[in-house]
Protein backbone atom coordinates (compact mmCIF):
# COMPACT_ATOMS: atom_id res chain seq x y z
CA UNK A 1 0.00 0.00 0.00
CA UNK A 2 1.32 3.38 -0.92
CA UNK A 3 2.32 5.92 1.72
CA UNK A 4 1.00 9.46 1.47
CA UNK A 5 3.44 12.09 2.72
CA UNK A 6 2.57 15.75 3.06
CA UNK A 7 5.29 18.40 2.92
CA UNK A 8 3.95 21.30 4.93
CA UNK A 9 5.03 24.25 7.08
CA UNK A 10 2.33 26.82 7.70
CA UNK A 11 4.61 29.66 6.69
CA UNK A 12 5.43 30.47 3.09
CA UNK A 13 8.87 30.61 1.53
CA UNK A 14 10.54 28.18 3.90
CA UNK A 15 11.33 25.54 1.29
CA UNK A 16 8.29 23.28 1.00
CA UNK A 17 8.35 23.00 -2.76
CA UNK A 18 12.14 22.64 -2.87
CA UNK A 19 11.86 19.88 -0.29
CA UNK A 20 8.94 18.19 -2.08
CA UNK A 21 10.86 18.16 -5.36
CA UNK A 22 14.09 16.82 -3.90
CA UNK A 23 12.39 14.35 -1.56
CA UNK A 24 10.24 12.87 -4.33
CA UNK A 25 13.21 12.76 -6.70
CA UNK A 26 15.32 11.02 -4.04
CA UNK A 27 12.66 8.37 -3.41
CA UNK A 28 12.35 7.71 -7.14
CA UNK A 29 16.15 7.54 -7.54
CA UNK A 30 16.14 4.76 -4.96
CA UNK A 31 13.73 2.76 -7.05
CA UNK A 32 10.35 3.65 -5.53
CA UNK A 33 7.51 4.64 -7.81
CA UNK A 34 6.78 8.15 -6.63
CA UNK A 35 4.18 10.77 -7.52
CA UNK A 36 4.45 14.35 -6.34
CA UNK A 37 1.31 16.49 -6.30
CA UNK A 38 1.22 20.28 -6.28
CA UNK A 39 -1.63 21.36 -3.98
CA UNK A 40 -0.90 25.05 -4.47
CA UNK A 41 -3.83 25.58 -6.82
CA UNK A 42 -3.62 29.03 -8.36
CA UNK A 43 0.08 29.50 -7.53
CA UNK A 44 1.58 26.65 -9.48
CA UNK A 45 5.30 26.31 -8.69
CA UNK A 46 6.30 22.68 -8.43
CA UNK A 47 6.43 22.20 -12.19
CA UNK A 48 8.96 25.06 -12.42
CA UNK A 49 11.21 23.59 -9.75
CA UNK A 50 10.94 20.19 -11.41
CA UNK A 51 11.63 21.71 -14.81
CA UNK A 52 8.52 20.32 -16.48
CA UNK A 53 6.47 23.51 -16.84
CA UNK A 54 6.45 23.31 -20.61
CA UNK A 55 4.85 19.89 -20.61
CA UNK A 56 1.78 20.72 -18.52
CA UNK A 57 -1.38 19.91 -20.45
CA UNK A 58 -3.88 18.80 -17.83
CA UNK A 59 -3.71 19.41 -14.11
CA UNK A 60 -4.92 18.23 -10.73
CA UNK A 61 -8.22 20.12 -10.95
CA UNK A 62 -8.96 18.77 -14.42
CA UNK A 63 -8.71 15.28 -12.96
CA UNK A 64 -10.89 16.16 -9.96
CA UNK A 65 -13.51 17.54 -12.33
CA UNK A 66 -13.28 14.49 -14.61
CA UNK A 67 -12.09 16.62 -17.50
CA UNK A 68 -9.03 14.41 -17.90
CA UNK A 69 -7.92 11.10 -16.52
CA UNK A 70 -5.00 10.72 -14.18
CA UNK A 71 -2.65 9.26 -16.79
CA UNK A 72 -3.21 12.26 -19.02
CA UNK A 73 -2.35 14.68 -16.24
CA UNK A 74 0.67 12.91 -14.71
CA UNK A 75 3.94 14.18 -16.16
CA UNK A 76 6.76 11.66 -16.30
CA UNK A 77 10.08 13.08 -15.20
CA UNK A 78 12.71 12.98 -17.92
CA UNK A 79 15.74 12.60 -15.67
CA UNK A 80 14.63 10.12 -13.04
CA UNK A 81 12.73 6.95 -13.67
CA UNK A 82 9.68 6.16 -11.51
CA UNK A 83 8.98 9.85 -10.88
CA UNK A 84 5.71 11.53 -11.84
CA UNK A 85 4.44 15.05 -11.27
CA UNK A 86 0.81 16.08 -10.96
CA UNK A 87 0.80 19.86 -11.47
CA UNK A 88 -1.64 22.30 -9.91
CA UNK A 89 -4.02 24.41 -11.92
CA UNK A 90 -2.85 27.97 -12.34
CA UNK A 91 -6.23 29.36 -13.36
CA UNK A 92 -8.37 28.05 -10.52
CA UNK A 93 -8.36 28.60 -6.79
CA UNK A 94 -8.25 26.37 -3.74
CA UNK A 95 -12.04 26.08 -3.61
CA UNK A 96 -11.77 23.68 -6.52
CA UNK A 97 -10.14 21.16 -4.16
CA UNK A 98 -12.83 18.90 -2.76
CA UNK A 99 -12.25 16.21 -0.19
CA UNK A 100 -13.99 13.66 -2.41
CA UNK A 101 -11.93 14.71 -5.44
CA UNK A 102 -8.62 14.53 -3.60
CA UNK A 103 -9.55 11.19 -2.08
CA UNK A 104 -10.45 9.80 -5.49
CA UNK A 105 -7.10 10.81 -6.98
CA UNK A 106 -5.06 9.56 -4.04
CA UNK A 107 -6.95 6.28 -4.13
CA UNK A 108 -6.17 5.86 -7.80
CA UNK A 109 -2.50 6.79 -7.35
CA UNK A 110 -2.16 4.32 -4.50
CA UNK A 111 -2.86 1.47 -6.88
CA UNK A 112 0.35 1.99 -8.82
CA UNK A 113 2.71 4.08 -6.66
CA UNK A 114 4.82 3.43 -3.56
CA UNK A 115 4.99 7.01 -2.34
CA UNK A 116 2.71 9.96 -2.94
CA UNK A 117 4.24 13.30 -1.93
CA UNK A 118 1.78 16.16 -1.40
CA UNK A 119 3.33 19.63 -1.71
CA UNK A 120 1.20 21.81 0.56
CA UNK A 121 0.56 25.50 -0.06
CA UNK A 122 1.39 27.98 2.70
CA UNK A 123 -1.26 28.92 5.22
CA UNK A 124 -3.80 26.84 7.07
CA UNK A 125 -6.68 27.26 4.66
CA UNK A 126 -8.38 24.84 2.34
CA UNK A 127 -5.38 23.96 0.16
CA UNK A 128 -3.16 23.19 3.12
CA UNK A 129 -5.92 21.28 4.90
CA UNK A 130 -6.69 19.18 1.83
CA UNK A 131 -3.01 18.38 1.29
CA UNK A 132 -2.56 17.05 4.81
CA UNK A 133 -5.96 15.46 5.37
CA UNK A 134 -5.12 12.08 3.86
CA UNK A 135 -1.46 12.00 4.96
CA UNK A 136 0.18 9.02 6.64
CA UNK A 137 3.38 10.91 7.34
CA UNK A 138 4.38 14.56 7.31
CA UNK A 139 7.57 16.45 6.61
CA UNK A 140 7.28 19.71 8.50
CA UNK A 141 9.63 22.23 6.94
CA UNK A 142 10.90 24.95 9.26
CA UNK A 143 13.45 27.71 9.06
CA UNK A 144 15.47 28.56 12.14
CA UNK A 145 13.50 31.65 13.08
CA UNK A 146 10.71 32.11 15.59
CA UNK A 147 7.78 32.87 13.32
CA UNK A 148 8.47 29.86 11.13
CA UNK A 149 8.80 27.61 14.17
CA UNK A 150 5.52 28.86 15.60
CA UNK A 151 3.71 28.28 12.32
CA UNK A 152 5.12 24.77 12.19
CA UNK A 153 3.83 24.21 15.68
CA UNK A 154 0.41 25.31 14.48
CA UNK A 155 0.55 22.90 11.55
CA UNK A 156 1.58 20.07 13.88
CA UNK A 157 -1.51 20.83 15.93
CA UNK A 158 -3.68 20.66 12.83
CA UNK A 159 -2.07 17.37 11.79
CA UNK A 160 -2.85 16.01 15.23
CA UNK A 161 -6.46 17.14 15.21
CA UNK A 162 -7.80 17.59 11.69
CA UNK A 163 -6.20 14.91 9.55
CA UNK A 164 -8.25 11.89 8.60
CA UNK A 165 -6.15 9.74 10.90
CA UNK A 166 -6.99 12.04 13.80
CA UNK A 167 -10.67 12.20 12.93
CA UNK A 168 -10.96 8.44 12.65
CA UNK A 169 -8.88 7.79 15.74
CA UNK A 170 -6.22 5.86 13.80
CA UNK A 171 -2.51 5.85 14.49
CA UNK A 172 -1.48 9.53 14.34
CA UNK A 173 0.29 11.04 11.34
CA UNK A 174 4.03 10.39 11.71
CA UNK A 175 5.81 13.73 11.98
CA UNK A 176 9.32 14.52 10.73
CA UNK A 177 11.15 17.81 11.06
CA UNK A 178 13.09 19.28 8.16
CA UNK A 179 15.13 22.29 9.19
CA UNK A 180 15.89 24.21 6.01
CA UNK A 181 18.07 27.25 5.32
CA UNK A 182 20.27 26.49 8.28
CA UNK A 183 23.46 28.50 8.67
CA UNK A 184 25.55 27.11 11.53
CA UNK A 185 27.75 30.16 11.87
CA UNK A 186 24.71 32.43 12.24
CA UNK A 187 23.18 30.05 14.77
CA UNK A 188 26.45 30.11 16.69
CA UNK A 189 26.36 33.90 16.71
CA UNK A 190 22.80 33.77 18.00
CA UNK A 191 21.36 35.41 14.87
CA UNK A 192 19.16 32.43 14.24
CA UNK A 193 17.77 29.61 16.32
CA UNK A 194 19.99 26.56 16.73
CA UNK A 195 18.92 23.03 15.85
CA UNK A 196 18.46 22.17 19.51
CA UNK A 197 16.31 25.27 20.10
CA UNK A 198 13.94 24.27 17.32
CA UNK A 199 13.81 20.65 18.43
CA UNK A 200 13.10 21.74 21.95
CA UNK A 201 10.15 23.86 20.90
CA UNK A 202 8.60 21.45 18.42
CA UNK A 203 9.47 18.18 20.10
CA UNK A 204 9.41 15.97 17.01
CA UNK A 205 12.16 13.90 15.44
CA UNK A 206 14.66 15.56 13.14
CA UNK A 207 14.77 14.06 9.66
CA UNK A 208 17.26 16.42 8.12
CA UNK A 209 18.99 19.77 8.29
CA UNK A 210 19.40 21.51 4.93
CA UNK A 211 22.15 24.10 4.96
CA UNK A 212 21.58 27.56 3.49
CA UNK A 213 23.15 27.32 0.05
CA UNK A 214 23.25 29.41 -3.12
CA UNK A 215 22.87 26.18 -5.08
CA UNK A 216 19.22 25.92 -3.97
CA UNK A 217 18.33 29.17 -5.73
CA UNK A 218 20.39 28.35 -8.81
CA UNK A 219 18.90 24.92 -9.23
CA UNK A 220 15.36 26.24 -8.65
CA UNK A 221 15.84 28.71 -11.44
CA UNK A 222 17.27 26.00 -13.63
CA UNK A 223 14.36 23.66 -12.92
CA UNK A 224 16.53 20.97 -11.39
CA UNK A 225 15.72 19.51 -7.97
CA UNK A 226 18.72 20.35 -5.80
CA UNK A 227 19.16 16.72 -4.78
CA UNK A 228 20.42 16.11 -8.32
CA UNK A 229 23.21 18.66 -7.79
CA UNK A 230 25.76 16.21 -6.58
CA UNK A 231 28.59 17.84 -4.73
CA UNK A 232 26.44 20.60 -3.28
CA UNK A 233 25.86 20.70 0.47
CA UNK A 234 22.11 21.08 0.11
CA UNK A 235 21.92 18.21 -2.40
CA UNK A 236 23.91 15.94 -0.10
CA UNK A 237 21.73 16.93 2.85
CA UNK A 238 18.56 16.04 0.93
CA UNK A 239 20.11 12.76 -0.10
CA UNK A 240 20.84 11.92 3.54
CA UNK A 241 17.30 12.97 4.44
CA UNK A 242 15.78 10.53 1.97
CA UNK A 243 18.00 7.70 3.22
CA UNK A 244 17.05 8.47 6.78
CA UNK A 245 13.37 8.50 5.83
CA UNK A 246 13.85 5.02 4.36
CA UNK A 247 15.32 3.82 7.62
CA UNK A 248 19.07 4.36 7.34
CA UNK A 249 20.79 5.62 10.44
CA UNK A 250 22.96 8.50 9.27
CA UNK A 251 24.54 11.23 11.39
CA UNK A 252 23.38 14.78 10.69
CA UNK A 253 25.85 16.80 8.66
CA UNK A 254 26.26 20.53 8.02
CA UNK A 255 25.43 21.45 11.59
CA UNK A 256 28.73 22.97 12.62
CA UNK A 257 30.95 25.78 11.53
CA UNK A 258 34.18 24.26 12.66
CA UNK A 259 35.32 21.37 14.76
CA UNK A 260 33.05 21.81 17.71
CA UNK A 261 30.31 19.21 17.37
CA UNK A 262 26.65 19.98 17.65
CA UNK A 263 26.15 16.88 19.76
CA UNK A 264 28.88 18.09 22.02
CA UNK A 265 27.11 21.40 22.49
CA UNK A 266 23.77 19.68 22.83
CA UNK A 267 24.93 17.29 25.50
CA UNK A 268 27.12 19.77 27.29
CA UNK A 269 30.53 18.33 26.45
CA UNK A 270 31.94 21.86 26.39
CA UNK B 1 -18.99 39.16 52.10
CA UNK B 2 -18.00 40.21 55.56
CA UNK B 3 -20.16 42.33 57.79
CA UNK B 4 -18.80 43.28 61.15
CA UNK B 5 -21.04 44.43 63.90
CA UNK B 6 -20.68 48.21 64.21
CA UNK B 7 -17.68 48.71 66.43
CA UNK B 8 -18.71 50.79 69.36
CA UNK B 9 -16.11 52.78 71.11
CA UNK B 10 -17.09 51.33 74.47
CA UNK B 11 -17.24 47.74 73.32
CA UNK B 12 -14.32 45.99 71.74
CA UNK B 13 -13.64 43.55 70.19
CA UNK B 14 -17.04 43.12 68.44
CA UNK B 15 -19.16 40.25 69.69
CA UNK B 16 -19.74 38.75 66.24
CA UNK B 17 -18.87 38.68 62.57
CA UNK B 18 -21.37 38.01 59.82
CA UNK B 19 -19.88 36.04 56.98
CA UNK B 20 -21.40 34.60 53.87
CA UNK B 21 -20.78 30.91 53.41
CA UNK B 22 -21.84 28.10 51.12
CA UNK B 23 -23.46 24.90 52.33
CA UNK B 24 -24.55 21.76 50.65
CA UNK B 25 -28.11 21.08 51.70
CA UNK B 26 -30.41 18.21 50.96
CA UNK B 27 -33.42 19.30 48.97
CA UNK B 28 -36.70 17.51 49.41
CA UNK B 29 -38.72 17.85 46.24
CA UNK B 30 -42.31 17.62 47.39
CA UNK B 31 -44.77 16.37 44.83
CA UNK B 32 -47.83 15.41 46.84
CA UNK B 33 -49.11 16.32 50.30
CA UNK B 34 -50.00 12.81 51.32
CA UNK B 35 -48.83 12.52 54.92
CA UNK B 36 -49.15 8.76 55.02
CA UNK B 37 -47.21 8.27 51.81
CA UNK B 38 -44.51 10.73 52.85
CA UNK B 39 -44.04 9.00 56.14
CA UNK B 40 -43.95 5.55 54.57
CA UNK B 41 -41.36 6.56 51.97
CA UNK B 42 -39.22 8.33 54.52
CA UNK B 43 -39.22 5.31 56.81
CA UNK B 44 -38.11 3.25 53.85
CA UNK B 45 -35.28 5.68 53.07
CA UNK B 46 -34.15 5.77 56.68
CA UNK B 47 -33.90 1.98 56.63
CA UNK B 48 -31.56 2.23 53.65
CA UNK B 49 -29.35 4.88 55.19
CA UNK B 50 -29.90 5.05 58.92
CA UNK B 51 -27.06 7.45 59.61
CA UNK B 52 -28.06 9.93 56.97
CA UNK B 53 -31.21 11.31 58.56
CA UNK B 54 -29.90 12.52 61.82
CA UNK B 55 -31.09 16.07 62.23
CA UNK B 56 -30.29 16.61 58.60
CA UNK B 57 -31.15 20.13 57.47
CA UNK B 58 -33.37 20.04 54.41
CA UNK B 59 -34.88 22.55 52.05
CA UNK B 60 -38.37 21.84 50.81
CA UNK B 61 -38.75 22.46 47.10
CA UNK B 62 -42.35 23.22 46.16
CA UNK B 63 -41.90 23.48 42.42
CA UNK B 64 -43.33 20.07 41.58
CA UNK B 65 -46.05 20.20 44.21
CA UNK B 66 -49.53 19.57 42.85
CA UNK B 67 -52.17 22.17 43.67
CA UNK B 68 -54.47 21.40 46.56
CA UNK B 69 -57.46 23.34 47.80
CA UNK B 70 -56.46 23.12 51.43
CA UNK B 71 -53.07 24.77 50.95
CA UNK B 72 -50.13 23.45 52.93
CA UNK B 73 -49.95 23.07 56.64
CA UNK B 74 -46.27 23.83 57.06
CA UNK B 75 -46.28 23.38 60.80
CA UNK B 76 -47.60 19.82 60.40
CA UNK B 77 -45.12 19.14 57.61
CA UNK B 78 -42.32 20.43 59.82
CA UNK B 79 -43.30 18.07 62.62
CA UNK B 80 -43.61 15.16 60.21
CA UNK B 81 -40.11 15.70 58.81
CA UNK B 82 -38.65 16.43 62.22
CA UNK B 83 -40.04 13.12 63.39
CA UNK B 84 -38.13 11.42 60.59
CA UNK B 85 -34.78 12.98 61.45
CA UNK B 86 -34.89 16.01 59.16
CA UNK B 87 -34.87 19.66 60.11
CA UNK B 88 -36.52 21.86 57.52
CA UNK B 89 -34.61 25.13 57.23
CA UNK B 90 -36.47 26.80 54.39
CA UNK B 91 -38.44 26.43 51.23
CA UNK B 92 -37.71 26.97 47.58
CA UNK B 93 -39.98 27.80 44.64
CA UNK B 94 -43.76 27.57 45.01
CA UNK B 95 -46.29 30.33 44.41
CA UNK B 96 -46.30 33.56 46.46
CA UNK B 97 -49.25 32.41 48.51
CA UNK B 98 -47.48 29.24 49.61
CA UNK B 99 -44.35 31.24 50.28
CA UNK B 100 -46.25 33.61 52.56
CA UNK B 101 -47.74 30.71 54.49
CA UNK B 102 -44.33 29.11 54.85
CA UNK B 103 -42.81 32.35 56.13
CA UNK B 104 -45.45 32.48 58.85
CA UNK B 105 -44.49 28.93 59.81
CA UNK B 106 -40.88 30.06 60.21
CA UNK B 107 -39.61 28.67 56.91
CA UNK B 108 -37.88 31.38 54.84
CA UNK B 109 -37.74 31.35 51.07
CA UNK B 110 -34.32 30.38 49.73
CA UNK B 111 -33.20 31.67 46.34
CA UNK B 112 -33.33 29.46 43.29
CA UNK B 113 -30.17 27.43 42.96
CA UNK B 114 -28.28 27.32 39.71
CA UNK B 115 -28.81 23.66 39.00
CA UNK B 116 -31.44 23.38 36.32
CA UNK B 117 -33.74 20.43 35.94
CA UNK B 118 -32.97 19.15 39.41
CA UNK B 119 -36.50 17.92 39.87
CA UNK B 120 -36.21 15.65 36.87
CA UNK B 121 -32.89 14.28 38.07
CA UNK B 122 -34.39 13.51 41.44
CA UNK B 123 -37.21 11.62 39.79
CA UNK B 124 -34.77 9.49 37.84
CA UNK B 125 -32.67 8.86 40.93
CA UNK B 126 -29.56 10.29 39.28
CA UNK B 127 -26.25 8.54 39.91
CA UNK B 128 -23.51 10.72 41.35
CA UNK B 129 -21.36 11.91 38.48
CA UNK B 130 -17.63 12.12 39.06
CA UNK B 131 -16.28 15.45 37.81
CA UNK B 132 -13.04 13.93 36.71
CA UNK B 133 -11.92 16.51 34.22
CA UNK B 134 -9.94 15.83 31.14
CA UNK B 135 -6.57 14.26 30.39
CA UNK B 136 -4.71 15.17 27.21
CA UNK B 137 -1.97 12.74 26.22
CA UNK B 138 -0.25 14.84 23.59
CA UNK B 139 1.44 18.22 23.39
CA UNK B 140 -0.89 21.16 22.85
CA UNK B 141 0.23 23.06 19.77
CA UNK B 142 -0.04 26.70 18.79
CA UNK B 143 -3.60 27.56 17.84
CA UNK B 144 -5.19 24.69 19.74
CA UNK B 145 -7.68 25.41 22.47
CA UNK B 146 -8.62 22.85 25.08
CA UNK B 147 -11.27 23.33 27.76
CA UNK B 148 -12.18 21.04 30.60
CA UNK B 149 -15.63 21.99 31.89
CA UNK B 150 -16.61 20.92 35.41
CA UNK B 151 -13.19 19.69 36.38
CA UNK B 152 -9.44 19.67 36.05
CA UNK B 153 -7.39 19.69 32.90
CA UNK B 154 -4.27 17.55 32.83
CA UNK B 155 -1.81 17.92 29.96
CA UNK B 156 0.88 15.30 29.53
CA UNK B 157 3.25 17.30 27.38
CA UNK B 158 4.25 20.80 26.50
CA UNK B 159 1.77 23.60 25.85
CA UNK B 160 3.22 25.67 23.00
CA UNK B 161 3.15 29.42 22.64
CA UNK B 162 -0.11 30.34 20.97
CA UNK B 163 -2.04 27.45 22.53
CA UNK B 164 -4.76 27.96 25.12
CA UNK B 165 -5.81 25.60 27.89
CA UNK B 166 -8.70 26.23 30.27
CA UNK B 167 -10.47 24.42 33.06
CA UNK B 168 -13.24 25.08 35.53
CA UNK B 169 -10.97 23.40 38.07
CA UNK B 170 -7.19 23.14 38.24
CA UNK B 171 -4.79 23.05 35.31
CA UNK B 172 -1.85 20.64 35.42
CA UNK B 173 0.88 20.70 32.78
CA UNK B 174 3.44 17.90 32.88
CA UNK B 175 5.73 19.72 30.51
CA UNK B 176 6.55 23.32 29.72
CA UNK B 177 3.74 25.83 29.84
CA UNK B 178 4.41 28.32 27.05
CA UNK B 179 0.89 29.16 25.99
CA UNK B 180 -2.05 30.60 27.91
CA UNK B 181 -3.44 28.76 30.90
CA UNK B 182 -6.63 29.62 32.75
CA UNK B 183 -7.88 27.81 35.82
CA UNK B 184 -11.21 28.37 37.54
CA UNK B 185 -12.67 29.98 34.45
CA UNK B 186 -16.14 29.93 35.99
CA UNK B 187 -14.96 31.75 39.05
CA UNK B 188 -13.45 29.11 41.34
CA UNK B 189 -11.01 31.13 43.44
CA UNK B 190 -9.45 27.96 44.83
CA UNK B 191 -8.36 26.69 41.42
CA UNK B 192 -4.63 26.49 40.73
CA UNK B 193 -2.24 26.05 37.85
CA UNK B 194 0.65 23.59 38.08
CA UNK B 195 3.41 23.27 35.52
CA UNK B 196 6.87 21.82 35.18
CA UNK B 197 8.25 24.89 33.47
CA UNK B 198 6.62 28.31 33.64
CA UNK B 199 7.13 30.20 30.38
CA UNK B 200 3.50 31.13 29.90
CA UNK B 201 2.10 33.88 27.71
CA UNK B 202 -0.66 34.33 30.24
CA UNK B 203 -1.74 32.72 33.48
CA UNK B 204 -5.15 33.35 34.93
CA UNK B 205 -7.17 32.12 37.86
CA UNK B 206 -10.83 33.04 38.10
CA UNK B 207 -10.18 35.99 35.83
CA UNK B 208 -7.16 37.42 37.68
CA UNK B 209 -4.31 37.25 35.24
CA UNK B 210 -0.67 37.97 34.57
CA UNK B 211 0.93 38.18 31.16
CA UNK B 212 4.44 36.88 30.57
CA UNK B 213 5.93 40.35 31.06
CA UNK B 214 4.60 40.29 34.60
CA UNK B 215 6.21 36.96 35.42
CA UNK B 216 9.51 37.60 37.14
CA UNK B 217 12.79 36.23 35.85
CA UNK B 218 13.19 34.30 39.11
CA UNK B 219 10.06 32.35 38.28
CA UNK B 220 10.72 31.96 34.56
CA UNK B 221 11.20 28.37 33.45
CA UNK B 222 10.70 27.04 36.97
CA UNK B 223 8.38 24.24 38.05
CA UNK B 224 5.66 26.21 39.75
CA UNK B 225 2.17 26.41 41.07
CA UNK B 226 0.07 29.49 40.66
CA UNK B 227 -2.66 30.22 43.16
CA UNK B 228 -4.82 33.07 44.28
CA UNK B 229 -4.35 34.67 47.68
CA UNK B 230 -6.15 37.86 48.69
CA UNK B 231 -7.12 38.37 45.09
CA UNK B 232 -3.49 38.29 43.94
CA UNK B 233 -1.79 35.66 41.82
CA UNK B 234 1.00 34.00 43.76
CA UNK B 235 3.70 31.94 42.06
CA UNK B 236 5.30 29.26 44.25
CA UNK B 237 8.20 27.16 43.08
CA UNK B 238 7.73 23.43 43.25
CA UNK B 239 10.68 21.56 44.65
CA UNK B 240 11.38 17.89 44.41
Amino acid sequence: MATVIVVTSGKGGVGKTTTSASFATGLAQRGYRTAVIDFDVGLRNLDLIMGCERRVVYDFINVINNEANLNQALIRDKRVENLYILPASQTRDKEALTKEGVEKILHELKQSFDYIVCDSPAGIERGALMSLYFADEALVVTNPEVSSVRDSDRILGILASRSRRAEQGDEPVKEHLVLARYAPERADRGDMLGVDDVLEILGISLLGVIPESPTVLQSSNAGVPVILEEGSDAGAAYSDLVDRFLGKDLPHRFLVTQKKGFLKRLFGGN
Amino acid sequence: MLLRSPSLASEEPPPFDLKGSLFTLTVLHLFKLDRVAIERHLTEKIKQAPGFFNNTPVVIDLEGLEESRDGVDFAALYELLKGCGMVPVGIRNGNPKLQAVARLAGLPLLPESRSVGSVKKAEQGAEPVAARGRIVNHPVRSGQQIYAPNGDLIILGTVSAGAEIMADGHVHVYGLLRGRAQAGVRGDLEARIFCQGLEAELISIAGRYRVSEQIGSDDWGKAAQIRLADDRLIIDHLTR
